[in-house]
This record gives structure tokens, C-alpha cells and sequence, in this order.
């Protein structure tokens, strides 16, 4: 039978621990905000990079280049992006789920090469002893920059031009709102029809493009060109690549303060039933204890 | 019927920095400065590291653009670009020091340890910095300015 001192004990742990969680919302409502506005903010890029390319793809041969050649996909390349740092309900585990589930439906050929993309991710590989072709961490902490994207892109990009992979995915957490995470699985080359193919959570269904809301009429305008079309092409393509990861940095860098202010919020709730649990045992007990003393009290007085 | 203004919009993946009514526009192209008038032909052009200018009346605006393209639609102009700066922000010391600190790696060619290109690229930015910072909020009157050839179809 706990006592009321170990009541009261355990109701301050509680408080201090709630203290904590409410604290880490707030923070983390914060950089929602910012991080949600830099998805934002990167959403014209992007769009605007699609419309171009779309509409160079149609004068050029555009089949020629090197990141849009399709080859059978005997070696792959995933790049799995989870965060930095823990405390932020299923985030992490959601995809380094899907991602597992990924590697295991590609069986055939060779084993798929992974690349980990923050420190979650990475600690996940290394403790199942899965050899990474690279590893990028703590860039989350740091905060997003496009030259991460950069660095990323050229490596993939790399890779894909000396033909060591015949494809490389993407796996991450998209922002979805505040309260849902997406994960997504994109193809991210060969660059197909210079739109990404989107599978959504089960790997099986394929998706209309979700980006593609660009005006068609527009691809139909006859340019000026300063240099030959498919040179300006060749040089974007790899420009949307970087584009692309820079895109889903900035998601999946939303998608975990989202999710970890909605598990810190659940926290905080927790935390609030259990002290009033608590509060109520522990008058229960005080109660016992009182009505003990009296009887005690009486039955002494009694025996006089 | 050719359009009074242009419809000015430059992004980077960091943020869309201007969307303006302008009426000429000065674009580092890739074989030289491009200008733009209203009613420009469609055009696609790659563009260099420089300085990015636009007028609004006879207000000059400028900015530092790193890597980039425009596109050039009838009363419409798109640039992507990879960085970019308002000449207002530019941080003045920070650009005297690249150049200082690149100036003297290229002092010493052939030095395997100096990176040569990345040296290269960093003075020239650092340069353009400088050059944007400079102008940054000068109200020219419009004509003056024009020292690069502007070619409206």
C-alpha cells in the first residue's frame, strides 16, 4: 500500500514531466510554423521548374538524356528520410516501416542500396547492419538548407549516370496538416515523363500526379532560345532532381514538428488524467488513513 | 497590341522574392545582359551569376542572382533562380571578406591544394554582392541606365 508521501512524489514527477511535454508543444508549434512556410515558399519553384521542363521536353529529344533513360531495374537506390531526433509519435517508425516493407517487396536483383537521410533513419540501418552508400544527419537540427539538396543530388545523380543504379526512390513523410502525416514513396529517376510517379502508403497504388496542376496551353509556347534547347534541358534536369529532394526535405522537416506537437500535446493530456488519478487515490488513501486514526482513537477510549 | 508593363516574379526554393508590376527588366543571360521590355518575345535563356536588375517607373531595383533561368512570356517574366539576394540585404563585410580571403587563393595557382574553380566562383560572387550592395536603393532616371544593350523585338 503506497503511502501519501509516495503519492505526493510521484504527483510532482508527473507535474515536471508535463511541464516538459507542454514545453516541447509549444517549441514545436513554432517551428511548424516556419517549416510549414518554407513548403510553402518552395511550392512556386517547383511548379514553375515542371512547366519549363515540360515544355522543353516537347521540342527536344528528350529521351536521349541520361537521367531520363530507363533502364530494367535490377540495382536500386532508396533514400530514406526520417528525422533527427525522437519523441514524436509514429513519425520514425511509420516510415522506416514502409521502407522496410519497400526493400523487402524488391527482392529480385540485387540488394536495394540505401541511403539514410537523418539520424533516425541512419541508427535503424546501422543496428540491422545494412550498409549505407551514404548517410546525412543532423541536417534537420541544423535546419534545411538547399545545399543539402545539392550535395544529395549530385551524389544520386552520380550513381545513376555510371550506371551503378537503375533507380532510385525516395521514401518520406509528407505534410499533410497538422494532424496527418502522408508517407509517400516517389521515383525520383529516371525522371519520368518529367513528373515524379507518386505511390501512396501501400506501395501498390499508383496515384494521378499530384503536382502536375500546371496550365497546358502554356507548354505550346514557341520560344527564343539563347542556347540550343536540349543543352538549356540537360542542365535543368539535374536542377530538378536537386528540386525534388530539397522538396522533400522541407516535408518531411514539417511533418515531424506536426507530429511531434500532436504526440507532445497527447502527452500533455496524459499527464493531466494521470495526476488527477493520482490526486484521487491519494485523498482516498489520506481518507483510509484519518478514518484508521479515529478509529483507533475511539476503540482506545472505548477499551478505558 | 503591346503591354504597358511586365508582370515580374522571381523564385528561389527558399522563397518567392518579388512579384511586381515592372516595366524593364535586366537579366544576367547566359552570353550577356539581357534587357526586357513589355512585349517581349517568348524566350528561355539560362542565366549566369550577376546582377539582376528591374525598373518600376523610374525606380531601379537590384539583386544578386546566383545560377538561374528566366522565361519570357507576353507580359510575363519568370525567374528561377538558385539564390538570390535583395540588395538591401546583402551583409557588405561578409562579401569584402569572400573576396579577400578568394583573392588570395588565387594567388597561388597551381597549388593543389587551392581549389581553383571554387575559388573562382566564390570571387565572383563575392564581387556581385559588392556591385548590387552598391546600388542597392538608387533611384536612377530611367535611360540612364541602359548601358547594356536592350533588344525588344
Amino acid at each position: 500500500m503506497p503511502t501519501l508521501i509516495d503519492f505526493r512524489r510521484r504527483i510532482r514527477s508527473v507535474k515536471n514531466t508535463q511541464k516538459i511535454t507542454r514545453a516541447m508543444k509549444l517549441v514545436s508549434a513554432a517551428k511548424l510554423r516556419r517549416a510549414q512556410e518554407r513548403v510553402f515558399n518552395a511550392r512556386p519553384y517547383a511548379g514553375q521548374m515542371l512547366t519549363v521542363l515540360r515544355s522543353l521536353a516537347q521540342r527536344t529529344e528528350a529521351h536521349a538524356h541520361p537521367l531520363l533513360v530507363k533502364r530494367p531495374e535490377k540495382r536500386i537506390l532508396v533514400l530514406v528520410l526520417s528525422g533527427d531526433k525522437g519523441l514524436c509519435g509514429p513519425f520514425n517508425t511509420n516510415v522506416l516501416r514502409l521502407a522496410e516493407r519497400f526493400l523487402a517487396a524488391r527482392t529480385n536483383g540485387a540488394q536495394p542500396q540505401l541511403i539514410a537521410i537523418g539520424k533516425k533513419s541512419r541508427d535503424y540501418f546501422r543496428r540491422r547492419q545494412r550498409e549505407l552508400v551514404a548517410e546525412h544527419v543532423n541536417l534537420f537540427l541544423r535546419g534545411v538548407d538547399y545545399s543539402n539538396a545539392k550535395e544529395v543530388a549530385a551524389h544520386v545523380i552520380d550513381l545513376y549516370r555510371t550506371e551503378q543504379v537503375d533507380a532510385v526512390y525516395l521514401i518520406y513523410n509528407e505534410f499533410k496538416s497538422v494532424l496527418a502525416q502522408r508517407l509517400i514513396t516517389e521515383k525520383l529517376l529516371p525522371i519520368e515523363g518529367v513528373l515524379p510517379t507518386r505511390t501512396e502508403g501501400d506501395l501498390a497504388v499508383p496515384e494521378k500526379e499530384a503536382t502536375g496542376k500546371e496550365e497546358a496551353e502554356e507548354t505550346q509556347v514557341d520560344y527564343l532560345y539563347e542556347q540550343p534547347p536540349a543543352e538549356l534541358f540537360g542542365r535543368l534536369l539535374p536542377r530538378h532532381v536537386e528540386v525534388q529532394i530539397f522538396r522533400a526535405l522541407l516535408e518531411s522537416n514539417a511533418a515531424e514538428h506536426a507530429a511531434r506537437m500532436t504526440a507532445m500535446d497527447a502527452a500533455t493530456t496524459n499527464a493531466s488524467e494521470m495526476i488527477d488519478r493520482l490526486t484521487l487515490h491519494m485523498n482516498k488513501v489520506r481518507q483510509a488513513q484519518i478514518t484508521r486514526e479515529l478509529i483507533e482513537i475511539v476503540s482506545g477510549a472505548a477499551a478505558l | 497590341m503591346i503591354p504597358e508593363s511586365l508582370e515580374l516574379q522571381v523564385v528561389t526554393p527558399e522563397r518567392q522574392m518579388v512579384r511586381e508590376e515592372v516595366h524593364e527588366v535586366q537579366v544576367p543571360g547566359r552570353n550577356g545582359y539581357l534587357g526586357i521590355l513589355p512585349g517581349h518575345a517568348p524566350l528561355l535563356s539560362e542565366l549566369q551569376t550577376g546582377e539582376l536588375s528591374y525598373r518600376k517607373g523610374t525606380r531601379w531595383s537590384y539583386l544578386s542572382i546566383f545560377w538561374g533561368f528566366v522565361e519570357v512570356l507576353p507580359g510575363r517574366v519568370t525567374i528561377l533562380a538558385e539564390t538570390g539576394e535583395r540588395g538591401e540585404e546583402i551583409d557588405v563585410a561578409r562579401a569584402r571578406q569572400a573576396q579577400k580571403r578568394s583573392e588570395e587563393r588565387l594567388q597561388h595557382v597551381g597549388d593543389p591544394k587551392v581549389d581553383f574553380d571554387r575559388a573562382q566562383v566564390a570571387l565572383q560572387r563575392a564581387l556581385i554582392r559588392l556591385q548590387v550592395a552598391g546600388k542597392a536603393g538608387h533611384t536612377v532616371a530611367a535611360g540612364h541606365q541602359a548601358e547594356e544593350p536592350t533588344h525588344a523585338p
